[in-house]
């Protein structure tokens, strides 16, 4: 683990992108195989089976130190983080070891069939061994969650770096579905022709939002337009007489979505759409608030699945008769792309996402502004000429969404944060007036600058009036201007009301509590527009 | 009759601070009083106002260069006074150059207001000693078992090795520390064979008073806006925190931030921080500190003040103690502060 340890603290160390790429690169360049590809792993979001609970973690560690539990409990709010705060409290290690990564991997996946005790001994003997800082990334794999400042972007250009394989090519080689128990460095990332996996899909394009005015875009002739749909962006992948479902999170969905199955009758093989699965109903969208409840689901039963039907609304072509086609021009890709899904039967639940036909930034303007009419959050403009790139860029496609809705409320409770926010309250919940009693309806925790919560963190600590652990109830005293994207009914709150993405978008230190909304204000905007 | 009267506490805790009525004196107020008592010269402890001061002599010259002309008063480490019907002393605590422990005595009931303190001797202040009482009066700033301190001489070498490496790879250390106490503390572990150290003016005033005290501090080179680092190769910046972020140290080119606190023992903190490097040193006890100080001064009562004290109440109320909060108006549990470090 020393060599990991050292990378992860050189990584934690620096604030620098280029320091961060150069430890990983060098890591790779070094590193035992499987070391490296379990490094691979963690960065891109896989991660060993869980092989101990964190109950058993923390009851574990507590012993372990002489403390109970509960200060084990209280003190982790305040790190953020339980790996951490558990390598904090443990006594000194007695000794060292010089396993590897893949080493302390394997030991945790032997641990599910041991008895408890046992299991027990092994960890212990683990922390014995381990300096503070293998202790908190032994203790990270077990409880998961490997976010130290790299993200997979950050990874694939330091692998590209220490192997010399184009970071596109590498990005495609390293989604999918395999694990460092399927496959091996070399198959995975340096292999000529690596193993046809069918279900490979494409990294997406992600879009910025435009930040300027449309009319700095240029000709409107030179833009294509289209709704942006509020669903969960997908891959659709036909290959070998076989369907795949892909988020954009990364996750193989294909058994969530049965409805889709049929795509393989609809579609040749080799064919890859990028779009949006919806929750659908009479020829539109039925919100966010339907596609959710399928979302959890591995599996779905029949009454979900009359309830929340969804369908796949196709804005891309990717891949075409076994071709690539991220190459070609979006106006080429999106001239295929209608040809392929022409005539579809409605009930093979493909659905291609209409173009919006404008001639001056004037007139799209005024059809954006009907977006919530159409079920949709605004428009998507992709410049005609722009090939399908990967990751976030800049430049060819912009989302131009509706401004969100807003509403002033009060701050009541207020919790810290994890990880960079702990030991700061970053989480609080809003609510507005009912009569003369406040009603909490949403919860935020961003928005706000660093100073801003600094400042409304010192302002919590003395104004706290009662404490729920790790919650406080504060003095109804702040309003902020709670911003969010829709707003639909919700029997499981209080409120009767949930609202998507809120957030803080101002502190209305203007405004004194009682001039904030109320229940009815929601109610009203439910009407609206739920 | 006499023998039934509850007699009053020998401190209380007032809206203005902690109170003695024996002698008419509060310790460390933070509203104006008449007559204060002061532990040491940390803004949250010693702050304006007040008609008479009761100090160290080591503590003085700070108070003076801090708070102007005040009506300030000095003893010296173990001496008494007589105040009132109450004897109180002042005691090292270990935490900066002339900081106390304030023991209060009356009718044989002792009691200890800590301030803060530090238990690691760290060759620079008087060592931290513990005065046997009955009821304590004790800082819990990092008052978690997450919070234990390597020893000093662990983070010194750390820093100078951080020092090495940003000179070889052409980037200007930029080292943040609290202008009165770590700031001469890390000077005596800054090894200067790697280059000279150039301090910000906050920090260089507070070196003036305290060499003119007596102290012995290693040399420093003064940053003035007319200062070129090519004068000085090799230079590690001394700062306090504020000027680690915003523009004052961008003009010194390619620069390596570091910060030296107890909260650096926390990532979340560092990383909120955006400091490159994080050095865990602390002026401040950590939780072994605390309790190993609990267990030898024999008390049966504690209170606990500034940090987090409801949580360390409890583990000392489990532990067999009768230990309560201090209700105090400065809440140390911020590790944002600059003081609290």
């Amino acid at each position: 683990m020393k060599a990991f340890a050292a990378l992860f603290a050189r990584i934690d160390q620096s604030t620098r992108t280029s320091v961060k790429v150069a430890a990983l690169a060098g890591y790779f360049r070094e590193a035992p195989m499987q070391d490296r590809l379990w490094t691979i792993a963690l960065f891109s979001g896989r991660r060993p089976k869980r092989a101990v609970t964190t109950r058993q973690l923390r009851e574990w560690a507590a012993d372990h130190a002489g403390l109970p539990l509960w200060l084990l409990e209280e003190s982790y709010p305040v790190v953020g983080d339980l790996a951490e705060t558990i390598a904090l409290i443990l006594p000194p290690a007695s000794g060292g070891s010089d396993h590897g990564l893949s080493h302390w991997i394997a030991y945790l996946k032997d641990l599910p069939n041991l008895p408890e005790e046992t299991r027990k001994a092994r960890v212990l003997a683990a922390w014995d061994r381990l300096d503070s800082t293998e202790r908190f990334l032994f203790n990270k794999l077990i409880t998961g969650g490997f976010r130290i400042g790299i993200s997979q972007k950050l990874m694939t250009r330091a692998l590209a770096e220490a192997t010399g394989q184009d970071p596109s090519d590498l990005a495609h080689r390293l989604m999918g579905d395999w694990t460092p128990d399927t496959v091996d460095f070399e198959t995975l990332v340096l292999a000529a022709d690596p193993q046809a996996d069918a279900s490979r899909p494409y990294p997406f394009y992600l879009s910025y939002a435009l930040d300027r005015d449309a009319d700095t875009l240029g000709r409107p002739q030179d833009w294509t337009a289209e709704w942006k749909w509020d669903g969960i962006r997908g891959q659709l992948i036909v290959r070998n007489r076989q369907h795949f479902v892909w988020s954009r999170g990364e996750e193989l969905m294909t058994d969530r979505f049965p409805e889709l199955a049929r795509a393989v009758d609809a579609l040749p093989d080799g064919t890859v759409l990028d779009g949006e699965l919806l929750a659908w109903e009479n020829h539109a969208p039925m919100g966010f608030n339907a596609l959710q409840k399928r979302i959890g689901r591995k599996t779905v039963p029949r009454s979900l699945l009359r309830d929340a039907p969804v369908i796949f609304m196709a804005y891309d072509l990717l891949e075409w008769g076994g071709e690539d086609q991220r190459g070609l021009p979006h106006a080429t890709r999106r001239d295929r792309l209608r040809a392929a899904l022409a005539d579809m039967p409605d009930d093979r639940n493909l659905r291609l996402s209409p173009c919006i036909a404008f001639d001056s930034w004037d007139g799209l303007a005024r059809v954006r502004a009907g977006a919530r009419a159409a079920h949709a959050e605004g428009v998507m403009l992709k410049h005609r000429d722009s090939p399908y790139l990967d990751g976030r860029r800049k430049g060819d496609w912009w989302k131009w969404k509706l401004d969100p809705r807003t509403i002033d409320a009060v701050m009541i409770y207020a919790q810290s944060g994890h990880g960079r926010r702990a030991n700061l309250f970053t989480d609080f919940t809003f609510a507005v007036w009912d009569g003369d009693d406040l009603m909490p309806f949403a919860k935020a925790y961003s928005g706000l600058t660093d100073a801003e919560f600094r400042e409304i963190s010192a302002w919590v600590r003395r104004n706290t009036q009662q404490r729920f652990g790790p919650v406080r109830q504060v003095t109804p005293h702040h309003v902020f201007e709670i911003a969010f994207e829709g707003i639909h009914e919700s029997p499981r709150h209080k409120s009767g009301v949930a609202l998507r993405f809120p957030r803080m978008a101002r502190w209305r230190r203007d405004k004194p509590a009682s001039e904030a909304n109320t229940l009815d204000d929601l109610r009203r905007m439910l009407a609206a527009c739920g | 009759m006499i023998a039934c009267m509850a007699r009053s506490p020998v401190l209380t805790f007032t809206e203005k601070g902690i109170y003695c009525p024996a002698g008419d004196f509060f310790i460390d107020p933070w509203r104006p009083v008449d007559r204060a008592l002061i532990t040491h010269g940390h803004a949250d402890h010693a702050r304006p106002g007040h008609r008479r001061y009761l100090a160290t002599a080591a503590a003085a010259p700070v108070l003076r260069h801090r708070l102007g002309r005040i009506d300030l008063d000095t003893v010296g480490y173990g001496e008494t006074r007589r105040i009132g019907q109450a004897t109180v002393s002042f005691h090292p605590a270990g935490h900066v150059p002339g900081s106390a422990q304030i023991r209060v005595e009356l009718g044989g009931e002792i009691w200890v207001v800590s301030g803060d303190y530090k238990t690691e001797n760290d060759g620079f202040c008087e060592p931290f000693e513990p005065v046997a009482c009955h009821s304590f009066i004790t800082e819990s700033t990092f008052g978690l078992p997450v919070f234990r301190w390597p020893r000093q001489s662990e983070t010194a070498k750390r820093i100078n090795g951080w020092w090495h490496t940003c000179i070889a790879e052409g980037l200007t250390p930029v080292l943040g520390a609290y202008s009165l106490g770590k700031a001469q503390r890390l000077l005596a572990l800054l090894d200067r064979g790697i280059g000279p150290v150039l301090t910000h003016g906050a920090i260089e005033a507070t070196n003036q008073v305290l060499r003119a005290q007596g102290l012995a501090l290693p040399d420093t080179v003064a940053l003035t806006p007319d200062t070129h680092l090519r004068d000085h190769p090799g230079a590690l910046l001394l700062v306090p925190p504020a000027a680690l972020s915003g523009s004052w140290a961008r003009r010194f080119g390619p620069l390596s931030t570091g910060f030296a606190s107890g909260w650096m023992q926390m990532r979340g903190v560092r990383r909120r921080r955006s400091v490159d490097r994080g050095f865990v040193m602390s002026d401040h006890a950590d939780w072994s500190g605390l309790n190993e100080t609990i267990r030898e001064i024999g008390a049966e009562n504690i209170y606990a003040t500034h940090g987090y004290t409801e949580i360390f109440t409890r583990w000392l109320t489990e532990s067999g103690y009768n230990a309560r909060i201090v209700p105090t108006e400065f809440n140390g549990e911020d590790s944002e502060s600059g003081n609290a470090a």
